[in-house]
């Protein structure tokens, strides 16, 4: 290409004290190219973006901006050069509008320095005029899904005449429509002569929207090509290093007595009417579209909220209503959904948030023994083969991956009887999602009722023995594994079946 | 590298907050003991031990508050209503057996308010308990008025003056030793400390995991106001004179030595050691700038001083730390 790409790392290397998280990376992203960056979590794509973001500067190699070498001091002076970063949970303020969003310190301006409401209407008009979106600009941005609210960012970068535009993992909490128009989104600005640089773990995303890909892996570069004529075993292989054989090995497990029954459950105006079961050694997932109230009725029967009618029993043990401490005691896990704000405290160490479900466990007299929280802490590390320095280590160091066997652990080691977890796949590497989908499978082939909540439907149909579809918080099916499709879990989902 | 990594070491151990204030506690005492003659004399290190007395049992509930990311700031208050309850009390003809466990008990009860209206109904305790601040010692003066009540038993005026037989240390900070103890080990070795850590650093994460939030930190504002009126009577008792104003505005003194002994103030940090440090370098200051004369006033603005400090540094510190990370 005679054009000198848009943006370009050269032979990037970056460390943090001792952790290596790019050893000589090279990166070229052209104008009116998609590029892909694939890579298991804590491979390095997160120290990358950063780096073109301007928030670290590389310990060697350069940053080049049109061919020349640039030294971003900051996240500012890398905007001021055109570079923007859309990450995967926007941050508005929530009680501006979405024109005064995009126009935050930059307001056009009439007479006496007073804010021209209607050019800045007009101009955001324009702008989602050209991104080929339906949004109010008087809105104001309280309410907007996640998916509008990235948009709203996209709108904001090109307000700013952004020539980069690098997309951190935008797809994760999005619906599958959402994520079609985000991506013809992305095709209007990349036929514009932008140059995107797009982060995904849904390797089906990277085919469809990129031209390129590079992938790193333990902080190395590993390939940079074209993705015509790369399948997705070639991806993956890059990625992990070895071929990943299944990635969803449920086997068959003898299912026991009912272990939860859950009752006509409901918490007004969230679900209503919830009533099912599941049995030892059954893993039962509960599908549906996000907001469906899947999480909120594991929410409820966990203790987190309150339920207004109904019942819930764990081996025969009925609940109170909002009680997780009483839940734990009957013999309930909860993996849940959000690792930072509900599954550990990543100031604390690791051995300190395993341990954190046993504090009466963990006693000898008055006191907590160290060394049982340490052995309980290493007794489930290494059974999930958690990769880590020493259990004193603070959990936020470790990979997104290796943070959630972190919260298995730290469920697991209370002996559940009924295992819940919630997205337990979200946001973690290929690897580590095939150890998770394993250690599911071992847990209901040892006798544990499993329910699980998850959004990615080749996960869903791999995984369970039975599928709850939930449709505007009611239970809308209940569909056995051998007549769980795509289109019979979709439909039911969107309120489609009978 | 290796080298680097090594000065990074160092540098983090020496800014370890705690033995930073250590330090900074040796170096006060070195200073007072050139500067001030009587300051390093056993009489009046004895004798500021004893002032420091009810900030010092106070600090160690306030501790536990704060790393659970609560506050309690009407402290002063139930200490002035504590004082002024057993005055007129006393002067009412109780005995003063049954009027310090009455009055105990009253201050268990301005904590369990406290408490009720935090976790029942959501409020954050910064307002909840600058309302009760105020509502406590209003109800201090309704008790007493502006008059002092004086002439307490000496058996008891004894227990709050004097040293135990044969060391220099006053009988409320043998308590308050004995008590550090015993929530030195709370906070650091048990599960109710485990779980006040956890729930300072990530409430939400806390309630996941099956910890009782709601009852713990009801349970932190009754033992703050447990103490708060007790150490209201060893105050009473120690000046001999009962009023509705005693102790007026030492929870600032005592959330000034939480936070200068490395607490964080938004939870979840902190070690009893470092607080315990803290309060004896407040109890310097305080003496020092006492036997220089320094008038109230001043010594009210050194206090608002460290308070200020101790916040902005670690702040400050972890602004300067990148900056040191990014040198090559």
């Amino acid at each position: 290409m005679a054009a000198p790409p848009t943006l370009a790392l050269a032979n990037v290397s970056k460390s943090f004290g001792a952790v290596r998280a790019l050893r000589d990376v090279s990166i070229e992203l052209f104008a009116g190219e998609t590029h892909g960056l694939a890579g298991e979590n804590g491979a390095g794509k997160s120290t990358l973006v950063k780096t073109l973001a301007g928030v670290h500067r590389p310990d060697s190699g350069q940053v080049l901006l049109g061919g020349e070498p640039v030294d971003f001091a900051g996240p500012a002076d890398a905007q001021q050069a055109g570079v923007a970063v859309i990450y995967q949970e926007p941050t508005l303020f929530p009680d501006l509008s979405v024109a005064e969003n995009i126009f935050m310190g930059r307001q056009p301006r009439r007479g006496l320095g007073r804010i021209d409401r209607r050019a800045m209407h007009a101009r955001t008009r324009e702008l989602f005029g050209r991104l080929g979106v339906a949004l109010d600009p008087e809105q104001p941005s309280r309410g907007l899904s996640i998916a509008d609210q990235q948009l709203v960012e996209i709108a904001k970068a090109i307000s700013r005449d952004a020539r980069v535009l690098v997309m951190d993992e935008p797809t994760a909490a999005l619906s599958g429509h959402e994520v079609t128009r985000l991506f013809s989104v992305a095709e209007a600005l990349r036929e514009q002569g932008c140059a995107l640089l797009f982060i995904s773990h849904r390797l089906d995303e990277i085919f469809t929207l990129c031209q390129r890909v590079t992938t790193l892996r333990d902080g190395a570069w590993i390939a940079g090509e074209p993705v015509e004529g790369l399948t997705h075993d070639d991806l993956i292989r890059r990625m992990v290093g070895r071929e990943v054989a299944t990635l969803f090995p449920k086997e068959e497990a003898p299912v026991g007595e009912v272990a939860l029954k859950v009752e006509r459950l409901t918490r007004e105006g969230v679900f209503t009417d919830v009533s099912f079961e599941v049995r030892r050694g059954e893993i039962v997932a509960l599908a549906g579209l996000v907001g469906a109230g899947r999480s909120e009725v594991a929410r409820a029967v966990f203790g987190i909220d309150r339920w207004d009618a109904g019942a819930v029993t764990v081996d025969g043990v009925a609940l109170p209503a909002g009680s997780p401490t009483a839940a734990m005691k009957a013999g309930l896990a909860l993996v849940p959904e959000d690792r930072r704000q509900q599954g550990l405290v990543m100031d604390l160490s690791i051995e300190r948030n395993i341990g954190l479900t046993g504090l009466r466990e963990l006693r000898r007299g008055p006191a907590i023994s160290r060394r049982a929280e340490r052995d309980r802490a290493r007794d489930w590390a290494l059974r999930l083969q958690l990769k880590f320095a020493r259990l004193a280590d603070g959990v936020g160091v470790l990979s997104g991956g290796n943070q959630q066997k972190v919260v298995l652990a730290k469920w697991l080691a209370t002996r559940p009887s009924v295992l819940i977890v919630d997205e337990p796949t979200r946001g973690i590497d290929v690897g580590t999602k095939a150890e998770v989908h394993r250690l599911l499978s071992e847990l209901a082939g040892q006798g544990i009722a499993v329910l699980m909540i998850s959004s990615e439907l080749p996960e869903v149909l791999g995984m369970a023995d039975r599928v709850l579809v939930m449709h505007e918080g009611r239970l809308a099916a209940e569909i056995p594994r051998a007549e769980a499709t795509e289109e019979s879990v979709m439909s039911a989902a969107t309120g489609r079946a009978a | 590298m290796a080298d680097q990594g090594g000065g990074r070491l160092v540098m983090g151990r020496v800014l370890r907050w705690d033995v930073l204030v250590a330090s900074l506690l040796v170096a006060v005492f070195a200073a007072g003991s050139f500067s001030t003659p009587g300051f390093a004399t056993i009489g009046n290190l004895s004798f500021a031990l004893s002032d420091l007395g009810e900030i010092a049992l106070i600090a160690l509930a306030m501790t536990m508050l704060v790393v659970a990311a609560e506050v309690d700031l009407s402290v002063a208050s139930v200490l002035g209503l504590s004082s002024a309850l057993v005055g007129a009390l006393w002067e009412g003809g109780m005995a003063i057996e049954t009027i310090i466990p009455l009055v105990v008990l009253v201050g268990a009860v301005c904590g369990l308010v406290n408490g009720l209206l935090v976790t029942r109904l959501g409020l954050p305790s910064l307002a909840v308990t600058i309302g009760t601040l105020a509502l406590y010692r209003g109800l201090a003066y309704v008790v007493l008025g502006d008059q002092a009540v004086a002439q307490f038993p000496p058996g008891y005026v004894a227990l709050a003056v004097e040293n135990v037989p044969g060391t220099p240390i006053p009988y409320p900070i043998a308590l308050f030793v004995l008590l550090a103890v015993i929530v030195g080990v709370v906070l650091h070795a048990t599960g109710f400390g485990r779980s006040l850590y956890a729930i300072g650093a990530q409430e939400e994460v806390a309630f996941f995991a099956g910890i009782r939030v709601k009852r713990i930190k009801l349970l932190l504002f009754v033992f703050s106001g447990t103490i708060a009126a007790f150490a209201g009577v060893i105050f009473t008792l120690r000046y001999g004179s009962a009023r509705a104003d005693n102790g007026l505005g030492i929870e600032l003194a005592v959330i000034a030595a939480v936070l200068l002994g490395g607490v964080d103030f938004d939870g979840g940090k902190g070690t009893l050691g470092g607080v315990i440090a803290g309060v004896l370098l407040i109890g310097l200051l305080r003496n020092l700038l006492m036997l220089g004369d320094v008038s109230t006033e001043i010594q009210s603005i050194v206090t608002g001083l460290l308070l200020i400090v101790s916040v902005l540094t670690p702040r400050l510190v972890s602004l300067i730390r990148p900056a040191l990370k990014g040198i090559p």
